[in-house]
């Protein structure tokens, strides 16, 4: 079975359209090549998260999904789909001076028209806007600075830009990065309520337990895909440690994988 | 005495060159502050810089062969603007040395036709430094008409120029077409250089662009009233900076930029720390 068709048959994933299919891909920089002969189809109602260590590719898997980057070998085929992008929070800017509503709103370049459009469209956008806010729980912030607000509260303003492209595929690069452990269930809850609504999420992360216990598909990646599938299918002791290069232990908790760290040196830390 | 009364300041107001001259100057510096707000935020400020030299190469070869010198140099400029702007996306190695050997080598190639070739009605001297005596009614429109457009498109593309600016990957995926958003503003820049030229002089654009933007940053923290800020800032700058320029006898450029530098010293002093922080963000690299 292809990693493709092991995606395709989970549960979740049943009456979907496909969005974005990718054959064999292969992206590279400066003819090194970042991933390799990957395959995956993202469908309607799918939240698959892309773990692996760092340098192993995530972001140029979701970058390739967007086509911000066209592989060297492999085809993508993603007709008419419009992409929604959430951004590691390190890299962006926060000294630029824009508002959360400013911030928001930019995504919204269509129509260009916005110079002669009516009072009754501005309001039906401006309505748009707080509603996206006050569902994301940030709505009295949208006059402030996008530095004023905490890790979650930026995660989420993010999010609402991206909700306010009218995205069909949300991409999301590491959205729990940094952030609690209270806020990153919450932001994992609130994707699972928008691919419950149809929109389809991707995510990259490092956090293997979230993964387990918040999403239906998963994907470990390093260069190649290791595995793909269910997290009770692919996080098993053998796929992490040929992801991570490292040992790991999977351990159960109400039906749920729990994966603890089993390398040598970190036993010898902790003197057991 | 420093003493001077209402009579001697309204006495250049006589003259239609300095009328002429305040009108250009106060849009010139309206619209380079305007422009400005995206130099500086996109990290640009060298690009301006380098992009008014380069200019000076199109207009020294244009009135030397007898071109219209707008027409000669605009083609240049754009030229140059575009070079600049794809190499600036490409980002190979050295990008910031790539723009540098352009750009001076094109000021250069300006200074030495003007010297080898240069006749009496070659006016470098006012490309360079700036000068209000050779604005005419034909330079008001120009200028006027060049703001126009840009304040058009600014408007009807706010949001994109504003994505770009901000996020231009982001942006990207978003379905902005950042390359022709990138050559738009541009091709904003190369004209708004174009046409204030002879009144700020290339040698000092890059200042009228930078330092409105930057007063305006340490004043408000919305991009919007950024932009609106920046440019009354410009248009004051041109206004005083004229001003001075003939009651001190000095160039309008130096002038004009010693104003907007008064402004910045001010503005840095009331923002405070919560706005002095705000200026860490134009360093911010893409």
């Amino acid at each position: 079975m292809t990693i493709a068709d092991a995606l395709a048959t989970t549960d979740s994933l049943v009456g979907r359209e496909t969005l974005v299919r990718l054959r064999g891909i292969t992206c590279a920089y400066d003819a090194e090549p970042v991933i390799e002969d990957v395959d995956l189809v993202v469908g309607t109602g799918d939240f698959i998260g892309v773990v692996g260590p760092s340098g192993s590719g995530k972001s140029t898997l979701l970058r390739a999904i967007s086509g911000a980057i066209d592989p060297v070998r492999g085809t993508v085929e993603r007709t008419g789909v419009r992409f929604g992008f959430v951004p590691q929070l390190e890299t962006v800017n926060w000294d630029f001076p824009v508002t959360v509503a400013e911030c928001v709103l930019m995504a919204r370049t269509r129509p260009v028209r916005r110079f002669w459009a009516s009072r009754a469209e501005r309001a039906a956008e401006r309505e748009q806007l707080h509603g996206v806010l006050d569902r994301l729980g940030i709505g009295k912030f949208a006059d402030r600075h996008i530095r004023a607000l905490s890790g979650g509260q930026q995660q989420r303003m993010f999010l609402a830009r991206a909700l306010m492209t009218d995205a069909d595929v949300l991409l999301l690069d590491e959205p729990t990065s940094g952030l609690d452990v209270k806020t990153r269930h919450e932001v994992l809850h609130l994707l699972d309520d928008l691919r419950g609504q149809g929109m389809a999420v991707v995510i990259t992360t490092h956090d293997l337990n979230g993964i387990a216990a918040h999403l239906p598909s998963v994907v470990c990646l390093n260069r190649v895909v290791v595995g793909a599938g269910t997290p009770a299918e692919v996080l098993t002791p053998e796929n992490l440690e040929a992801t991570y290069g490292s040992p790991m232990e999977v351990l159960q908790h109400a039906g749920m994988p729990v994966v603890v760290d089993a390398s040598p040196d970190l036993r010898a830390v902790m003197g057991s | 005495m420093l003493a001077i009364t209402v009579d001697e300041l309204l006495r250049p107001y006589e003259f239609e060159f300095f009328r002429n001259g305040l009108v250009v100057a106060t849009i010139a510096g309206a619209l380079c502050g305007l422009i400005g707000c995206y130099v500086v935020l996109r990290s640009m400020s060298y690009i301006g810089h380098g992009l008014s030299h380069s200019i000076f190469g199109g207009f020294a070869a244009a009135s030397l062969i007898g071109v219209n010198v707008f027409v000669g140099a605009g083609v240049w400029g754009l030229a140059t603007a575009l070079l600049i702007g794809s190499i600036t996306r490409r980002r190979p190695v050295g990008s910031d040395a790539a723009i540098g050997v352009v750009t001076t080598a094109s000021f250069a190639l300006g200074l030495a036709m003007v010297q080898l070739w240069g006749g009496a009605d070659t006016d470098a001297d006012a490309a360079l430094f700036g000068s209000i005596l050779g604005v005419s009614r034909g330079d008001v429109y120009l200028i006027a008409a060049v703001t126009v457009v840009t304040v058009v498109t600014i408007v009807v593309a706010y949001r994109r120029l504003l994505f770009v600016t901000f996020d231009p990957e982001v942006a990207e995926v978003s379905g902005v077409r950042v390359s022709l958003t990138d050559g738009v503003l541009m091709a904003l820049l190369a004209t708004a250089i174009l046409v204030t030229m002879n009144v700020l002089g290339v040698t000092l654009i890059a200042a009228a662009l930078v330092v409105p933007a930057v007063v305006a940053r340490l004043l408000t923290s919305s991009f919007s009233t950024m932009l609106i800020v920046a440019t009354v800032v410009g248009a004051v700058t041109g206004v005083v900076g004229m001003n001075l320029s003939y009651h001190l006898d000095v160039a309008s450029g130096p002038t004009i930029v010693l104003t907007g530098a008064v402004m910045f010293v001010a503005s840095f002093i009331v923002s405070g720390v919560r706005g002095r922080a705000g200026l860490k963000g134009l360093a911010h690299a893409h």
